[in-house]
C-alpha cells in the first residue's frame, strides 16, 4: 500500500545540532519527505538532545554522542560518535554503528555485574516505536480517494513531521544512555563500554530468544516477591529508610502523573488535528463563495492554519518538557529503587551470613568459611551503602536541576506560544 | 384567526373591470391584484401587506367579505390581498418591496428579542419548560415598547409550522426552529438536575432565541399576524398538530414521503441559468457546511475531553508536589498543578464558545439550507403545476375541437366553459411561477446578506473569545515562570 512504500524507501539522516550549522531543512529524506521544519524550529535544533532530561558536565577525557542516526524500515541505526583522551583507546576519536539491541545489551551488563550493585544503573532507552505513525500513515494511504488534495499533502506533513519528532527522541533517549555511563566515574571504564564504544564490527548482540525471554520473566517475578520481602527489613540507618518511603511513593506517583501527562498531550493533538479539517474546510467555502466573504473565509482559514501550527507545537513542547521529563524520571526511580533493593539484599545477605557465624562459632564447625563469607557479605554491604548513599544523593541533585530546567523551559515556550498565537489572532482581525 | 391586516391598496386607473366574481372562486385570488395595479405610493405607504394562503381560511375570509373587494379604496381592513406583485406590473413590485426596506430603514431595523428563565412546569411526563419571551422594540408594529410573555416549545414549533403553510410555498424562506429531542426532553421531565440536562436546556434556549430572530429579520415573516400574536399574547392556543405522534405528525410524514418521490419524478426544463446556477451553489454549501459543523462539532468534542485530561494531570502533578521532599521543587509542582487547573477551565470555557458560537451557528445554517432548497423544490412544484394544466388546457381543446363537428351544442358550450376556466388556471400558474421565480431571486440575495453578515459577526466574536483564553493563557504562565526560576 502507498503507506508502506513511504516507509520503506524511508531513510531519515539525522544531522548532528552541535557541530554544524543546522541547515533549514534539518534531517533529511527521499520521497519529497520535506518540511518537517515546519515542525522544528532553530531552537529546537540548537538545543542539544542530551541535555533535555538530564544535567550533565561533559568531561574532556571521554565524550560519547550520537552523531547520525539512520532509519530503515524495521530498525534504526545509530553512528556513536566517541571522543577520547585515556589511553584505553587506540585512536582519539573514532565512530562505531549500532543498534537499539546492542545498547539493551550493554545495559543489561552493567545490571548482571556484580560489582556496580551499588550504582544506579542508567535506565535503558525505550525501543525506538514508530508502529503508531506507520499504522496513522497506513490509514491515511487508504483513505486518500476520500479527501482532497491538499487535505491529503497536509495530512501527510503532518504525519511526517510525527515520524520525525518520534525519530527525534529515540536518538535523544539513546544518546542520554550513554552520556550517563560517560559521565559516571566508575561505570565509564567498564570494558563492555569501551567495546561498544570501538569496536567496529557488529557485536552479534542476539535478541533474547524465548528461553532466555521466560527466565528473564521468572527473574522479575522472583525479584518482586523477594522485593516485598525485603523491603519488610526495617533498615538501620535513618537516611536510607527514609529513602525507601520516599522512593516508593515518589515513583508511583511519578507513573501516575506521565499516563496523565501523555493523555493531556493526546488530546491536545487531537484538537490540533480539529483545528486543521477545520481550516481546510473554510479553505474550500471560501474558494467557492464568490462573494466578498470569500476574502474573510480565506483570512480565517489562514488563521486556523497558523493556529493549528502552534497549538501543534505546543503539543509536543509539552511533550518533550513535561512528558519526556517524567517518562525519565520513572525510569531512573525504577533504577533506584532497584539499587535499594540491591542494598536491602545485600544487608539480608549480611545478616544472615551474622547468624551463620554465629551458629557456626557456636558450633564451632566451619567457622572460618563462615567468618570469610561473613567478612564477605559485610563487606560487600558497606560498599553498597556508601556508593548508594552517593548515588542517591546525586540522584536528587540531578531531578530537581532536570525538574528546574525543564519547567522553566516549559513556561517559556507555553508563554512564547501564547503571546505568538494572540498576535496572530488580533493580527487577522 | 383573527387577521388584522395592514393592506396596501393601491388604485387603478385602468380598466377596472374585473368581475366580482374571480375574488369569490376559489381560484388562487391574485387575480383581484390586478385591481391594484397602481402606483403604490399613491395611497397608503403602509406598505405592508398580510397574505393567508390557507385555503380554508381564506375561504372564509373571503366568503365574509366580498365587499371590501369591491371598495378597493378603503383604509387597511380585512382584505387580503396577496402580497405578491402582478405580473403585469414588474414595477409594482420592486418599488413596493423598496418601500419596505425604506421603511425598515427609517426605523432602523429596532427589534430584540431575547429568551430567557426556564422553568419547568408541570410535574413527570406532562412537564414542560416554560421559557419567558421577551421582546424590546421600537417598532410601531407593536403596541408597547417592551413586553414579554411564556411560551413552551410546542408553541415555537406551531408558530414555525403555521408560518411554513402560509409562506413556504410562494418561495419565502422560513427559518426551520430547533428540532425536537424527545430523548433531552424526558431527561428534563423525569427531572434529573444534572449537568447534561442543563446544557440541554440551554442550548434550547438559546436556538429558541436565534430562531425567533431571524424570524423577526425577515421583513415579511415579522409583519405575520400569527408572529405578533406569538409574541404579544399572554395565551396561545396549545399547537397540539405538533406533537410526534399526533394524527399530523404522520401525515406530514407521509407528506414528506409523497415529496420525495415526486421530486425525483419532476423534470424541469430550466430556462433561467441564474436557478441552476444557484441551486448548484446550495448544494455545494449544503456540503461544506455539514463538513465544517462535523469538524467543529468534533473540536469541541476534543477540546472537552483536554480539560478533563487537564484536570486530572493536575490533581496528578499536585501529589507528586506532594511526595517531593525538595520544598522548592515541591512548590513549583504544586504551583504547575494550580496552573494546569486554571488552564483546564480555561479549555472548557473555549469548548463552550466553540460550541455555542461556531457549532451551533453551522447548524442552523445546515437546516436553513435544507428550507431553502425545499423553497426551490416548491418553485419546481409550481412549474408542475402549470404544465399540468397547460397539458390539461390542449387536450380540452382538442377535445373541443372533436366536438365542433358533432351537433352537441350543451356539450360544446360545457367545453367551452372549461377551456375557459382552464385558460384562467393556466395563465394563473404562469403568473404564480413568475411570481415565485421572483420571490426566490429576493429571498436568495437577502439570505446571502443574512449568511455573510451572520458568519462575520460570528467568527468575529469567536476570534476574541480566542484572543482572550490566549491573555489569559499568558498571564498564568507568566505567573509560573519565576516559581520554577526560583528552584534552587
Amino acid at each position: 500500500m502507498v503507506g508502506l512504500c513511504l516507509f520503506s524507501a524511508l531513510t531519515l539522516v539525522f544531522v548532528p545540532s552541535e557541530r554544524s550549522v543546522p541547515d533549514s531543512a534539518g534531517p533529511r529524506g527521499q520521497e519529497g519527505l520535506d518540511d518537517g521544519p515546519d515542525f522544528l524550529s532553530e531552537e529546537d535544533r540548537g538545543v542539544s538532545p542530551r541535555a533535555v532530561n538530564v544535567d550533565l558536565q561533559t568531561d574532556a577525557t571521554l565524550q560519547v554522542d550520537i552523531s547520525d542516526a539512520l532509519s530503515e524500515r524495521d530498525k534504526v541505526k545509530f553512528t556513536v560518535h566517541t571522543k577520547s583522551t585515556l589511553p584505553n583507546f587506540k585512536q582519539n576519536e573514532f565512530s562505531v554503528v549500532r543498534q537499539h539491541e546492542e545498547f539493551i545489551w550493554l545495559h543489561d551488563s552493567f545490571v548482571e555485574n556484580e560489582d556496580y550493585a551499588g550504582y544506579i544503573i542508567p535506565p535503558a532507552p525505550p525501543r525506538p516505536d514508530f508502529d503508531a505513525s506507520r499504522e496513522k500513515l497506513q490509514k491515511l494511504g487508504e483513505g486518500e480517494g476520500s479527501m482532497t488534495k491538499e487535505e491529503f499533502t497536509k495530512m501527510k506533513q503532518e504525519l511526517e513531521a510525527e515520524y520525525l519528532a518520534i525519530f527525534k527522541k529515540t536518538v535523544a533517549m539513546h544518546e542520554v544512555f550513554l552520556c550517563r555511563v560517560a559521565a559516571h566515574p566508575v561505570l565509564r571504564k567498564d570494558l563492555n563500554f569501551h567495546v561498544f564504544l570501538e569496536y567496529n564490527q557488529d557485536l552479534s548482540v542476539r535478541g533474547k530468544n524465548k528461553k532466555e525471554k521466560l527466565e528473564d520473566f521468572f527473574k522479575n517475578v522472583v525479584k518482586s516477591a523477594d522485593g516485598v520481602l525485603v523491603a519488610g527489613v526495617k533498615d538501620v540507618d535513618d537516611f536510607f529508610e527514609h529513602e525507601k518511603t520516599f522512593l516508593l511513593e515518589y515513583h508511583n506517583r511519578v507513573k501516575d502523573a506521565s499516563a496523565k501527562s501523555d493523555r493531556m498531550i493526546r488530546s491536545h493533538k487531537n484538537a490540533a488535528d480539529d483545528i486543521n479539517r477545520i481550516a481546510s474546510s473554510l479553505y474550500s467555502l471560501g474558494t467557492q463563495d464568490s462573494t466578498d466573504v470569500c476574502k474573510f473565509f480565506l483570512k480565517v482559514s489562514e488563521l486556523f492554519e497558523k493556529t493549528r501550527k502552534i497549538e501543534a507545537r505546543v503539543a509536543a513542547d509539552e511533550d518533550l518538557k513535561l512528558a519526556d521529563l517524567l517518562k525519565y524520571y520513572l525510569r531512573e526511580s525504577q533504577a533506584a529503587k532497584d539499587l535499594l533493593y540491591r542494598r536491602s539484599r545485600s544487608l539480608v545477605d549480611y545478616e544472615n551470613a551474622n547468624k551463620a557465624l554465629d551458629k557456626a562459632r557456636a558450633k564451632n564447625r566451619d567457622v572460618l568459611q563462615a567468618e570469610t563469607s561473613q567478612q564477605l557479605c559485610c563487606h560487600k554491604f558497606e560498599k553498597i551503602s556508601e556508593s548508594a548513599k552517593q548515588e542517591l544523593i546525586d540522584f536528587k541533585t540531578r531531578r530537581v536541576a532536570a525538574f528546574r530546567k525543564n519547567l522553566v523551559e516549559l513556561a517559556e515556550l507555553e508563554l512564547k506560544h501564547a503571546k505568538v498565537k494572540g498576535l496572530v489572532t488580533v493580527r487577522s482581525r | 384567526m383573527c387577521v388584522c391586516v395592514c393592506v396596501c391598496v393601491c388604485v387603478q386607473s385602468g380598466p377596472a373591470s374585473l368581475p366580482a366574481e374571480d375574488i369569490s372562486t376559489n381560484s388562487n385570488g391574485p387575480k383581484q391584484d390586478s385591481l391594484f395595479d397602481d402606483d403604490p405610493e399613491d395611497l397608503f405607504a403602509e406598505a405592508t401587506e398580510e397574505v393567508s394562503l390557507d385555503s380554508p381560511e381564506r375561504d372564509v375570509l373571503l366568503s365574509d367579505g366580498p365587499s371590501p373587494a369591491i371598495t378597493p379604496i378603503t383604509p387597511p381592513t380585512s382584505v387580503i390581498t396577496p402580497r405578491i406583485g402582478l405580473a403585469h406590473d414588474d414595477m409594482f413590485t420592486h418599488s413596493s418591496f423598496d418601500e419596505i426596506e425604506e421603511e425598515e430603514g427609517g426605523d432602523s431595523f429596532d427589534i430584540h428579542i431575547a429568551v430567557s428563565d426556564p422553568e419547568k412546569v408541570g410535574d413527570g411526563m406532562n412537564a414542560y419548560m416554560a421559557y419567558k419571551v421577551t421582546t424590546k422594540t421600537s417598532l410601531s408594529l407593536f403596541k408597547t415598547d417592551e413586553f414579554s410573555v411564556k411560551r413552551r416549545f410546542s408553541d415555537f414549533l406551531g408558530l414555525h409550522s403555521k408560518l411554513a403553510s402560509k409562506y413556504l410555498h410562494i418561495g419565502y424562506i422560513v427559518p426551520p426552529a430547533p428540532e425536537k429531542s424527545i430523548v433531552g426532553m424526558t431527561k428534563v421531565k423525569v427531572g434529573k438536575e444534572d449537568q447534561s440536562s442543563n446544557e440541554f436546556v440551554e442550548k434550547r434556549r438559546s436556538a429558541l432565541e436565534r430562531y425567533l430572530m431571524r424570524t423577526v429579520k425577515h421583513p415579511i415573516l415579522l409583519k405575520d399576524p400569527d408572529v405578533l400574536q406569538f409574541l404579544e399574547s399572554s395565551e396561545l392556543p396549545r399547537a397540539v398538530s405538533t406533537q410526534a405522534l399526533s394524527s399530523a405528525g404522520l401525515l406530514r410524514m407521509v407528506n414528506k414521503a409523497a415529496d420525495a418521490v415526486n421530486k425525483m419524478t419532476i423534470k424541469m426544463n430550466e430556462s433561467d441559468a441564474w436557478f441552476e446556477e444557484k441551486q448548484q451553489h446550495f448544494e455545494n454549501l449544503d456540503v461544506q457546511l455539514r463538513k465544517l459543523h462535523a469538524s467543529v462539532e468534533s473540536l469541541v468534542c476534543h477540546r472537552k475531553e483536554l480539560s478533563v485530561n487537564t484536570a486530572q494531570f493536575a490533581k496528578s502533578a499536585a501529589m507528586l508536589g506532594n511526595s517531593e521532599d525538595h520544598t522548592a521543587l515541591s512548590r513549583a509542582l504544586s504551583q504547575l498543578a494550580e496552573v494546569e487547573e486554571k488552564i483546564d477551565q480555561l479549555h472548557q470555557d473555549q469548548a463552550n464558545a466553540d460550541f455555542y458560537l461556531f457549532s451551533e451557528l453551522l447548524g442552523d445554517y445546515v437546516r436553513l439550507i435544507t428550507a431553502v432548497k425545499g423553497v426551490f423544490d416548491h418553485r419546481m412544484k409550481t412549474w408542475q403545476k402549470w404544465q399540468d394544466s397547460q397539458l390539461l388546457l390542449q387536450k380540452k381543446r382538442e377535445a373541443e375541437a372533436k366536438l365542433q363537428f358533432t351537433n352537441k351544442p350543451d356539450k360544446l358550450q360545457q367545453a367551452k366553459d372549461e377551456i375557459k376556466e382552464l385558460e384562467g388556471k393556466v395563465q394563473q400558474g404562469e403568473r404564480d411561477f413568475e411570481q415565485i421565480s421572483k420571490t426566490i431571486r429576493k429571498e436568495v440575495s437577502r439570505f446571502e446578506k443574512e449568511r455573510v453578515k451572520d458568519f462575520k459577526t460570528i467568527i468575529i466574536k469567536y476570534l476574541e473569545s480566542l484572543v482572550q483564553t490566549q491573555q489569559q493563557l499568558i498571564k498564568y504562565w507568566e505567573a509560573f515562570l519565576p516559581e520554577a526560576k526560583a528552584i534552587s
